[in-house]
């Protein structure tokens, strides 16, 4: 018996060795790398065009030379929608690939997961797409940024909006049963009850995220009788609560707020069946003509033979901050990296931007408007753009919300 | 009143797909003894192919609903094939095993899925003439809902005419009975089994398919119905149509009056009926007490053997490798690298909590489908104490195993009254409990943002020190629950797995020694959980998924229950795999095909490898199922 245990040692150091052999690769010194991390086939749907943003701006950086006289090179990698798994890749991109810091992810939990490894490791880490308000305030650390305008500030801006409809004055709300749903309405009712003390919420129901029974949900809201309904559901839960919604005449004479439904990602899955006359968040990429969004289109359009989503511009968006930051630091030192986020403003596609101080959260603004069906899909009227500077809260009120 | 009428019809139309996808896991379970994981993932085909069929047919009324048939009959193909190439090769493995096939299954289709259909979510077509909504006392109520009002009865009554009223029929009711005997009065059972693969996985895609008008097709359908499938079946009862349709019924009405009132019960609703059920009715509404022996009749394991000279020189020659690793990490960082350390503590882990779950499942005969509540509980029981009192590791680490034991000793108490694949179900269904509380208490476990911050003190922060200690409670731990299996309780306990009957009557409480054995297999589970939380500074609810149990599940099958060396093997092959595909972009399919493929080889695990290879070298014909004792340590 002893030949097979010895076999079987020997099989054990074949792998150790194979394993060996494979790590370490050379770290060239005319590069910088930038670990991407992502959930690309959990969520392809809302990460791939991420992806594809954050790629083109990477190669036109790198045909403009460069950041500090070197490469940038995007190490793209998927964390299969699990928290612990982002945080294993992160320790593989920092002490394999060497990369200089994290950017990415999509899933709140996952970001928020980053950001407590990336205090831990002292890596600078710059979360994409994350919307939890904690990510930058009560869980908020020294070396965790984040790009996108958060779900206080897009729920913030629908609800300005919203409070000028005087009619609107019961409102229901309807979102998926999980921490951003429960801040996407709680942060709309604190805000739009400061703006209205008159309106009266009569009532919340909460979906399992992409577990939607429609019908049953439709005739809940419906006992309500609500003037106005706030929506928080996304993907195929939109899809479904859409189609019920209108066959049972749930919308008919009612103000409707989509938190994100105006996003590429989640209005053109339902073609000509998208929600009209609904006030949402979104991104309106056909109209936007300023020149630099004309510009990213044609480019971007150029690249992939594709549309930008959200995803993309935000992937874009991204890759810009790091090449900004970089040269303002003049150095990857994670030390150096940090002092330059802060503060740190760029400008970009959708407008100008700067990393608060305060919170390190961006500044980068939403485009709110009003849905419409043109050519038998769903996209955005009488929208505009709303810098995100302008709904988040004073620097003293942060400074509270956000313990060190 | 109409509100009321309406909202009792619409909680009967979500019933029906439920029923169709339910009554197919349940056909083939009850012929088979198959548990289907991959029958979501025919429910989702059902959807993608019914967009494709409806588009490709076209055309008003007739068309759509050819359509619709059409992808159930591709459907049921699929499932034909998956029969013929895969499980008729491995029915005689171990109960369960097929499990694990049919998990690489799910792996392959989301991907192949994904490769045809691309990313973006499919809304459905609508059913032509049921567009609108009829209005009944004022209320209104979507035409199509009252078209799947029809379907479950008409599909219900169906199935009765086929089991009751044909030959094959009969054949299929007499082999869900006793499949021996049917093999034995000479029915080809190969054609039966392949003949009720097609019939389950086609009414999983006509569920898939016949949704289409209230949803659509996206990536996530396959894992959002398995769920609630199962508990369909097993509120039912395994194998009976009639209880299939009762629960679906009930869980359909639950749900939708339900959310009226508790808005905030969506998530717990479903489990907490199963668990209502399995507690007074053990198997499920119309079910009937399994029947010893009328699965597959295993050979009697060997006896396990005490560890032999060979495997003491190379358990020490792996421990030696794992102490020296770091050594050789600080001696040539090139080519010991810090993420390798990252690697293998991740690894030990995982080694932990399947041998955790390999102690009930292998020598306990007791197999869950709920261990993550234990990981993950345990996790968040030392979360907890770090968040709410500060609790440096040292006292918080401890509380994992004890929170996890103290979990166990209740859910134990409760589940050791049931057997087999209804054991398995009201594991499950705590596991589920467990975990939507922690989803769902906010205020206290932080939802789904999880508890962050939990990283080690000072003295295990550096890499090394944690990975010493990772090692050190790992091999410890997989010594104690080896050194439990020798003493006469490892004994007692197999003895209750092999021989209730005897066992009882020698004056053995089975019950107890079982339970005994569950609490401390959660217990170990949530060392794992502790080393895990404190590894990654952070916990989720996601620790506590049925994707976590499955996992684990996984590990051990993989591995080889038979053997103690089984989840070891198991879990190292599984996570380092894991760890070497993800890089790639469509690594799901290739771990799926890699799965698939070691299912076929090594329909004895991993661990049987070494044996039977070895036995034939040597020419000891020593039988597969007697692996039985192996290594304690493994490659890693």
């Amino acid at each position: 018996m002893k030949v097979k245990y010895v076999l079987t040692a020997g099989v054990a150091l074949g792998v150790l060795s194979g394993a060996l052999a494979s790590s370490a690769p050379a770290l060239a010194a005319d590069e910088i790398k930038i670990g991407d991390i992502n959930s690309y086939t959990r969520l392809p749907a809302h990460t791939v065009p991420y992806r594809r943003g954050a790629i083109l701006a990477i190669e036109e950086i790198n045909k403009a030379g460069g950041v500090l006289g070197k490469k940038l090179v995007f190490v793209s990698r998927d964390d299969q929608g699990k928290p612990g798994e982002a945080v294993k890749v992160a320790e593989e991109l920092r002490s394999r690939d060497k990369v200089a810091l994290v950017s990415g992810s999509l899933f709140s939990h996952i970001g928020l997961a980053l950001a407590s490894w990336a205090k831990q490791r002292k890596t600078l880490y710059l979360a994409a797409e994350p919307l939890a308000d904690a990510l930058v305030w009560a869980k908020g650390n020294n070396y965790t940024f984040r790009l996108r305008p958060s779900t206080y500030m897009q729920a913030a801006m629908l609800a300005a909006e919203a409070a000028k409809r005087k009619d609107a004055k019961r409102w229901a709300t309807i979102a998926p049963n999980y921490a951003y749903g429960k801040d996407a309405v709680a942060a709309f009712q604190k805000v739009l009850k400061k703006l209205r003390p008159d309106v009266t919420f009569v009532g919340s129901q909460w979906p399992g995220l992409f577990k939607i029974d429609a019908g049953a949900e439709v005739q809940a809201l419906a006992a309500m009788k609500p003037d106005a309904i706030y929506n928080v559901t996304f993907g195929s839960d939109l899809a479904k609560f859409v189609r019920e919604g209108r066959t049972r005449g749930l919308f008919k004479g009612k103000l409707i707020v989509g938190l994100l439904t105006g996003e590429p990602e989640y209005i053109d899955p339902l073609k000509d069946e998208a929600p009209v006359g609904w006030l949402v968040t979104g991104y309106p990429w056909q109209d936007i003509d300023t020149p630099a969004h004309k510009k990213f289109l044609a480019a971007y359009q150029a690249r992939w033979n594709d549309y930008p989503r959200i995803g993309s511009i935000v992937g874009y968006n991204t890759m810009l901050a790091i090449q900004a930051m970089l040269k303002k630091a003049g150095s990857t030192d994670t030390d150096k990296m940090v002092a330059a986020m802060k503060g740190l403003s760029f400008d970009a596609p959708t407008g100008p931007i700067t990393f608060r101080a305060v919170d390190h959260q961006s500044t980068m603004g939403a485009y709110v408007g009003w849905t419409v069906l043109k050519d038998g899909k769903g996209t955005m009227e009488r929208w505009q753009y709303l810098d995100g500077a302008n709904y988040l809260p004073s620097v003293e009120e942060t400074k509270k919300l956000r313990k060190q | 009143m109409g509100e009321f009428i309406v909202t009792l019809l619409t909680g009967l139309s979500s019933a029906a797909a439920l029923f169709l996808v339910a009554s197919g896991l349940s056909i083939i379970f009850g012929v088979t003894r198959i548990v289907n994981f991959a029958h979501g993932s025919f429910y989702m085909l059902g959807a993608y192919i019914g967009v494709t069929a409806v588009t490709a047919v076209g055309g008003g009324a007739v068309g759509f609903w050819v359509a619709i048939l059409l992808a159930a009959v591709a459907v049921g193909l699929i499932g034909v094939a998956m029969e013929i190439l895969l499980l008729r090769r491995i029915y005689r493995a171990p109960e369960l095993f097929q499990l694990i096939a049919t998990f690489g299954v799910i792996l392959v289709i989301q991907d192949v899925t994904l490769w045809i259909w691309g990313s973006e979510d499919l809304v459905g077509p609508r059913a032509p003439g049921f567009t609108g909504a009829v209005t009944i006392l004022g209320q209104r109520l979507p035409e199509y809902d009252l078209v799947l009002i029809a379907v479950s009865p008409l599909v219900l009554a169906g199935l009765w005419l086929l089991f009751n009223r044909t030959r094959w029929g009969t054949l299929v009711r007499a082999a869900t009975l006793d499949r021996q005997m049917v093999s034995a009065l000479g029915v080809n059972q190969r054609w039966l089994f392949t003949g009720v693969l097609f019939l389950g996985s086609a009414l999983a895609g006509l569920g898939g398919a016949i949704q289409l008008p209230k949803g659509g097709a996206d990536l996530l359908m396959d894992f959002n119905i398995i769920a609630a499938a199962f508990v369909v079946v097993v509120v039912g009862g395994m194998g009976s149509i009639g209880g299939a349709f009762l629960a679906a019924i009930l869980i359909g009405l639950l749900q939708t009056f339900g959310i009226q009132i508790f808005p905030n019960s969506t998530l717990i609703l479903m489990f907490l009926v199963m668990a209502v059920v399995l507690i007074f009715r053990p198997w499920g509404l119309l079910g009937k007490p399994e029947i010893p022996g009328h699965g597959v009749v295993e050979a009697p394991e060997a006896p396990l053997r005490p560890a032999g000279r060979g495997l003491r020189l190379a358990g020490a020659l792996v421990l030696a490798v794992l102490l020296l690793l770091p050594v050789a990490h600080l001696a040539v960082p090139a080519a010991v690298d810090d993420f390798l350390l990252v690697l293998v503590i991740d690894i030990m882990i995982f080694v932990l909590f399947a041998a955790a779950l390999h102690f009930i499942m292998g020598p306990g005969g007791m197999v869950s489908f709920g261990h993550a509540a234990f990981f993950g509980g345990g996790a968040y029981a030392a979360a907890l104490l770090v968040k709410f009192a500060e609790a440096p590791m040292e006292i918080a680490f401890w509380a994992a195993p004890a929170g996890a034991a103290l979990l166990a000793i209740l859910f134990g108490w409760f589940c050791v009254r049931l057997t087999g694949v209804y054991f398995a179900m009201l594991t499950l269904a705590f596991a589920q409990i467990a975990w939507s509380i922690v989803f769902q208490w906010g205020e206290v476990t932080g939802g789904d943002d999880g508890i962050l911050g939990t990283w080690p003190s000072d003295w295990a922060s550096s890499r090394i020190a944690y990975y010493y200690m990772t090692v050190g409670f790992v091999v410890a731990g997989l010594l104690a629950l080896r050194r439990m299996l020798f003493a006469p309780f490892g004994y007692t306990l197999r003895a209750g797995r092999d021989s209730p009957l005897r066992a009882a009557a020698i004056g053995i409480d089975i019950k107890r020694h079982q339970w005994i054995a569950f609490t401390i297999s959660g217990a170990f589970a949530g060392l794992a959980g502790a080393l895990f939380v404190y590894s990654k500074g952070s916990v989720f609810p996601t620790e506590m998924e049925i994707a976590r149990s499955f996992d684990a599940l996984l590990m051990v099958l993989l591995g080889g229950v038979h053997s103690l060396t089984g989840p070891i093997v198991g879990a190292t092959a599984l996570t380092w795999l894991n760890d070497l595909f993800s890089e790639l972009s469509y690594w799901r399919f290739l771990l799926g095909a890699t799965i698939i493929a070691l299912v076929l080889l090594l329909p004895d695990g991993l661990a049987g490898l070494g044996d039977t290879w070895l036995a034939r070298r040597l020419g000891l014909a020593a039988p597969a199922s007697g692996s039985g004792a192996n290594g304690q340590e493994t490659p890693a």
